[in-house]
């Protein structure tokens, strides 16, 4: 327990040494609100509805960029043959790697809190449905993360780790979209709207937070995890 | 406590259809400083990391203080200090934060993990560099921080795959008398392929090439093991088809070769003798009427043994 939260904390830790937490976070809020803001008046909705439309595709972009190092470069830097003949169990060190990426998630979603109060202070909304979205969020970009990493520990490139995650997340999040399912027997059409990393999170966002939808995020999540453990483990596979 | 601080029988490691390491058996004693020497790509490093288990055997075993890592690996893993060959850090935190890092992880906490932090920076000195960015450092410093590293738990074994490789020779005194002073209290392994360094420092040695071990012993008995016979080389004036012949009379003598150079003969005598011979040798030389430029003793070195040992296959 103890070293994980001690892996977590260097990794969270890094993340600000370099100046790439900044950009990243300056990036994401710049970019949310104006997305967000330029239709919000035209549209004349006190909803956030839009602003979370965005962010499946948004994240696609932005967490990929988080998790890329994280297994690569101690690959690169052969870091990782010192962190693993320390007296750390593999998951421990992927759970610690997990968590510095979700907070940093966690703090950029946290920072973008004046978009909900802007829309509080305009109109009415719904604030049951801007918060389920939020918890959505978290659940969408944990998901994200985990990928990422788990896509990560099998390279030392970073660029690969990547373009390999963008490509990923991004089947994840077309196999739910009308063209697809319009093109595939009703069967499968289903099949890939229950495995769609977006469709559970559209469902939330609606304001409903289904233990389908969150026990789909957490398997996910778990299921990238172990592979990422694998991958580590990999270098005993003969 | 076992006596034996690491045992290892028959390592064998096979990477598809190549053998890194072959059936490579030696046991280091509590309290050693122990030699691991081979030319690059000996299976040496590959070695290292199935004692250290970050890749496991193909076959064999390795016990560390009686402890298999295979079996239980984290206890074994708290016994070791490892510094990998290029002494890879996390060049982003500063040297104090990395070494207050590394302390948590191997669960030393609070006045501990102080003490033992000032004691690493004291040994080490890396006073001066606290604050300083890892990745900012001198290959030197690097290294210390790298040993430091390797001991801030008091580990009971120390594995150093080549500590002073690519270091200038003030620093390879430097680092070499951190080991020596490790060495007093706790067992050493150390690789190299640079032999005057271990023979200098290490109470044993192990020679490997191509992943096969080719002696054991001190640095003394892997001399003396390849050598036997006593060698000396002389210069001397004069007809040399005489001097084949007289030399070759001697008792003692096993061989002997001669090359002409400006009328003046070089010779190798090899003889079952030790170096009171060259007495003898002198007295001949004189009673014959040649003139004697030069005798000299000539003593097989460490590095000769390993030419041999590992050059010519």
């Amino acid at each position: 327990m103890n070293s994980i939260l001690t892996i977590m904390k260097r990794e969270f830790h890094s993340f600000f040494i370099s100046p790439i937490a900044y950009i990243f976070l300056t990036l994401y809020l710049v970019l949310t609100n104006f997305l967000f803001f330029q239709g919000f008046f035209i549209a004349g909705e006190a909803s956030m509805r839009n602003y979370f439309e965005l962010l499946p595709w948004l994240f696609l972009l932005f967490l990929p960029a988080i998790t890329m190092r994280s297994w690569a470069e101690e690959r690169k830097n052969k870091t990782l043959e010192l962190l693993l003949t320390w007296p750390v169990k593999d998951s421990e060190v992927v759970f610690g790697k997990f968590l510095a990426s979700f907070m940093f998630l966690f703090i950029a979603l946290l920072l973008s809190v004046t978009v909900p109060i802007s829309v509080m202070l305009i109109g009415n909304p719904d604030e049951g449905i801007m918060l389920s979205s939020y918890i959505g969020a978290l659940f969408l970009g944990g998901s994200y993360i985990a990928i990422g990493m788990a896509v990560s520990s099998f390279t030392e490139n970073q660029i690969v780790a990547f373009i390999g995650t963008m490509v990923i997340l991004l089947v994840g999040n077309l196999i739910s979209h009308e063209a697809v399912l319009a093109s595939v027997p009703a069967t499968v059409a289903s099949f890939l709207m229950s495995i769609s990393l977006e469709s559970h999170f559209t469902s939330i966002a609606r304001g409903v937070l289904d233990s389908r939808d969150v026990i789909f995020y957490l398997s996910v999540i778990g299921l990238a995890l172990f592979f990422n453990t694998q991958s580590l483990e990999s270098r005993k596979w003969e | 406590m076992s006596e034996k601080m690491l045992e290892v029988t028959g390592l064998t490691k096979k990477f598809g259809s190549f053998t890194a390491v072959n059936n490579l058996s030696f046991t280091v004693n509590r309290g050693e400083v122990f030699g691991f020497l081979g030319p690059n790509g000996a299976g040496k490093s590959t070695s290292m990391r199935m004692i250290t288990n970050f890749i496991p055997a193909t076959s064999g075993d390795v016990k560390i203080d009686g402890i298999s890592g295979a079996e239980y690996d984290l206890q074994m893993k708290k016994k070791i200090g490892y510094l990998p060959e290029s002494t890879p850090l996390y060049s982003d935190m500063s040297v104090e934060e990395y070494l207050k890092f590394v302390g948590e992880l191997r669960g030393l906490k609070g006045a501990i993990l102080k003490r033992q932090m000032e004691e690493m920076i004291d040994v080490c000195s890396l006073t001066k560099m606290l604050k300083r960015p890892v990745g900012q450092l001198s290959k030197g410093y690097k290294q210390r921080v790298g040993l430091a590293q390797a001991m801030i738990h008091e580990p009971e074994l120390l594995i150093l795959d080549e500590p002073i490789s690519g270091l200038d020779p003030n620093q390879i005194v430097e680092i070499r008398e951190l080991i020596r002073e490790m060495g007093r209290k706790k067992t050493v392994i150390y690789s190299s392929h640079i032999l005057p360094e271990v023979a200098a420092t290490c109470d044993r040695i192990l020679i490997i090439n191509n992943g096969e071990l080719v002696t054991i012993g001190t640095p003394d008995e892997v001399t003396r093991q390849f050598t036997g016979k006593t060698t000396f080389l002389m210069k001397i004036a004069g007809n040399s088809s005489k001097m084949k012949s007289v030399f070759q009379a001697m008792n003692e003598v096993v061989s002997v070769q001669i090359s002409d150079e400006n009328s003046v003969a070089n010779l190798k005598i090899e003889c079952n003798s030790d170096e009171t011979f060259g007495e003898q040798l002198f007295d001949t030389v004189v009673s014959n009427g040649w003139k004697i430029r030069e005798l000299t003793h000539y003593v097989t070195t460490l590095e000769d043994v390993f030419t041999q040992l590992t050059g010519s296959k």
